[in-house]
This record gives structure tokens, sequence and C-alpha cells, in this order.
């Protein structure tokens, strides 16, 4: 080996690229390659709308885009970033879910214990509720982008509707999640978001017309009314704790994921993300 | 189904390359490496996360009383619930042999009359010095770091194993001579 440095480094990157394009093309040209993505590698518009279309994960693209559609200061994001920061909760609640026990007796100090002691626990504690937070807030501003520009309008009624839904599904989630510190903070505040339900129309003990079920159906008792089918007794309690659990991680995220697959489809056929019809 | 879309040749001619990367090719390794870093160094990370950094297990160390308490020629049970511990005493000597049958782990349970351990899952018999002689044990009972301490007590420490076949059981610190 002699020369020039230079040259000798650059002679060495022709070789890498070489040696680079030789593995590729024996991975693209391999038996399983082929067997996975079925439309060779020719640059054709043909070939292009082939390969997304028959690939699960490019299929999700829409193929084609329309101008405004790209334009940060039409869309800000906000609906995208919705969707990230959901799969940021999902990613780091699954990981919790290694460490949390939903019983009372163990979830306070088991989040004391991510916290102080569990590798990267704290981290995954915390991008948890900043992910949340940030999640509620981009998801009003995604609202509010989407009224201003007028977005709810036909055809595109029904995904408001679907929208509006999440929105709720959304606010369950973070309250649900607050109380699963199960420190006086959260005890109360669950406390607190609770008892509004007393006032529920028909189904709340003190709400309107409450009498008048209770006469019809004997069932709206503080026992037995909206307030109690959520915190499972007359206050919050153990059996609180955990089926505001399975509701926090389990019953809203699949009502949730379900209605964004709703969501998406729709926005993809109502004609793509925002823009003039 | 038309292969040949009007216009379509222009696309496969590549433009002459005067570089050994063309950007689009820099930013997609760009991309990609960025891409799978992040995920191995998450993966990395998570693979971490599932090893704590605190045990909430008993201590394996545990002390069983003094010399007296047990009787020459006998398996003491005594530990056998709390510390799956048996403890036996021979004439000069005393030892602690580990209650995990080295088939599949289940506990064999001490058959005084017949004067031998029986494991109840697959039939495995060791001899009341924990020699497997019948089942599909493949090797003898493990033996446990014993010793004593100031006072006289036993200090059985379950961390410490004692293999017949590694002719372990002649080293000293896997019985007290008495």
């Amino acid at each position: 080996m002699g020369g020039p440095g230079v040259v000798y480094r650059f002679m060495n990157l022709i070789q890498l690229k070489a040696k680079y394009e030789e593995i590729r093309k024996t991975v693209v040209d391999s038996y399983v390659w082929k067997s996975i993505f079925r439309h060779g590698y020719k640059d054709t518009p043909r070939n292009r709308v082939l390969m997304t279309a028959s690939n699960v994960f490019l299929h999700l693209h829409p193929s084609k885009m329309r101008r405004h559609g790209i334009k940060i200061s039409y869309t800000w994001c906000a609906g995208g970033l919705t969707f990230l920061f959901f799969l940021v909760t999902v990613v780091t609640g699954v990981i919790l879910m290694f460490y949390y026990r939903p019983v009372a007796e163990y979830a306070y100090v088991d989040m004391k214990y991510l916290q102080f002691d569990v590798p990267f626990g704290m981290i995954m504690r915390n991008m948890h509720r900043w992910a949340a937070h940030l999640m509620v807030i981009l998801v009003m501003l995604h609202m509010f982008r989407v009224f201003m520009t007028g977005s709810y309008k036909p055809p595109r009624e029904f995904n408001w509707v679907v929208g509006v839904l999440l929105l709720v599904l959304t606010f369950l989630l973070s309250f649900t999640g607050y109380l699963l510190p199960w420190d006086q903070l959260s005890i109360w505040a669950v406390t607190v978001g609770t008892n509004m339900a007393r006032a529920t129309p028909l189904l709340g003990h003190e709400g309107p017309f409450a009498a008048q079920m209770q006469e019809l159906t004997g069932l709206v008792t503080p026992r037995y009314d909206a307030r109690s089918l959520l915190t499972a007794g007359t206050v919050v309690g153990a059996p609180t704790l955990l089926r505001f659990y399975v509701l926090h991680c389990i019953f809203i995220p699949i009502a949730a994921a379900i209605l964004m697959i709703v969501h998406f489809w729709r926005v993809r056929k109502d004609g793509g993300i925002s823009g003039p019809l | 189904m038309q292969t040949n879309i009007p216009g379509s040749e222009k696309l496969v001619e590549k433009p002459v390359e005067r570089n050994l990367w063309t950007r689009r090719d820099f930013f997609g390794f760009a991309g990609w490496g960025a891409f799978l870093s992040a995920i191995g160094l998450g993966l990395l990370g998570f693979l971490r996360l599932l090893y704590p950094r605190v045990l909430f297990e008993p201590s394996p160390v545990f002390k069983a009383g003094k010399i007296e308490d047990f009787v020459e020629g006998e398996v003491s049970e005594k530990f056998k619930e709390e510390q799956r511990v048996w403890i036996i005493r021979e004439a000069g000597k005393i030892y602690a042999i580990q209650a995990i049958c080295t088939h599949l782990g289940c506990t064999p349970r001490w058959l005084p009359l017949e004067g031998k351990f029986k494991c109840p899952c697959h039939g495995s018999g060791f001899t009341k010095d924990g020699v497997n002689f019948e089942g599909p044990a493949p090797r003898p009972l493990e033996r446990l770091a014993i010793r004593m301490d100031e006072e006289g007590n036993l200090i059985i420490d379950k961390s410490k194993k004692y293999l017949y076949e590694k002719g372990q059981w002649e080293d000293p610190e896997s019985f007290i001579v008495l």
C-alpha cells in the first residue's frame, strides 16, 4: 500500500461503494427479499405504485399528496404530532407496566421504585407524562386548526364527529392515568372528578330526575349510579384503582385505536390532508 | 396493463455521477442510520431496564441454630419449609443439603423409614447423603456453604453450592467438623 494518503482513502471509498453495491445486489436479488418485495426495483411510475400498494407499511402512505398538504403553515402537523405522542405514551406506558402493580398495597411504592431505582425508570415515567400532556395540548390545537381552516365541512362532517369522540377519549386517558400513582394528589383529584358524576341526569343519584328514576327502576342510589360505576364503590378505594388501571391500559386505548383507524381512513378517503377540495 | 408509460424512459436514465455518493444516497444513509441507532439504543436501554437494581428477595444467608439442636444420624427438616434446606448431622460432621431435585427442580421428600430422599414428581431417589440412585435425576443433590459464627450459630449461605461430581463435597467450607 503506497501513494498519497488522499488518493489512498479515495480509492478505498470507491472500493467501499463497490462492495456496498455488491452486497445490496445480493440481498435485493435474493429469493427471500423477492418473496417479500414482489415488484423488482425498476424505477418506473407503475412499479412505484405497485411497491407502495403491496407493502403493508408503505401502503399507509397516500399515493398522491396535494400541494397544500405538505405546507406546515396550513396543518401545523398538529394531528400527526398528536398521533406521534400517542405512540410515545403507548410505548413508555407498556414499559412502565413491567414494574407497576395496580394494587393499593403496591401502586405507590412501585411508582417510587420506578422513579428512583429502576434503570431508565425515571425517564420512562417522565416521557409518559410529558407525551400525555403534549398529546392533550396538540389534540386541542389540531381541533382549533381544523375549525379555522373549515376542514369540518362536507364531506368531512363525520370525521369531525370521530375527532370529538377521540378528544373525549384523550381526556379520559389522562383522567384514568392520573389515579395510578396512588398518592394523595391523585386520589383526591379522582374523588373530585368522580363526584361530578353524582349530578348526571337520570343516572346520578343527585342529578335531575334521580328520584323519578329511583321510583321507576330502584337503581339510582349512592351505591348504584353513574358515580359508583366509575369508583366501584361509594368512595375512591382499591377497587377504583384496579378499575381505572384496566380502563387506562386496555379499554380506552383500544377504543381510541379503533377510532383513530377510522379517523385516518376517512382523512384519506375524503381527499387527503385538508385543503380546498 | 400498460408497462411503458410515455415519458418513463427519462426516469430510468440515471444522470452521470460526478461524485461518489449522490446527495440522495447520503441523506438515505443518514436517515436510516439515525432511525436504526435510535431503535437500537432504545432497545438496549429497554433491556437494561429489565434488570432491576434492587431485588426484593430474602437474603440467601440464614442462621440455623446451634449444633446441639441437631441429633446425630438424623436428617433435620427444621428449615425445609422456610429455607428449602435439610441439615444433616453425622458422626464427626454436619452439612446442609438444598431440597431441590437435580432433575427439574421440584422439592423431594425425606422418607425416614426408607432412609432416602424421594422426589414426588418423577420418582428420583437420593441416598441420605444426597447421592442419586434411582429415577431420572442426573446428579446428586447440592450441598451448601455452612460455617459457624462467634456465638456458635450455624450460618448457611445458599448462594454457594458444592457439587459432588466436581469433588466439592471435600471442600472444608461445605461442612463443619465436629
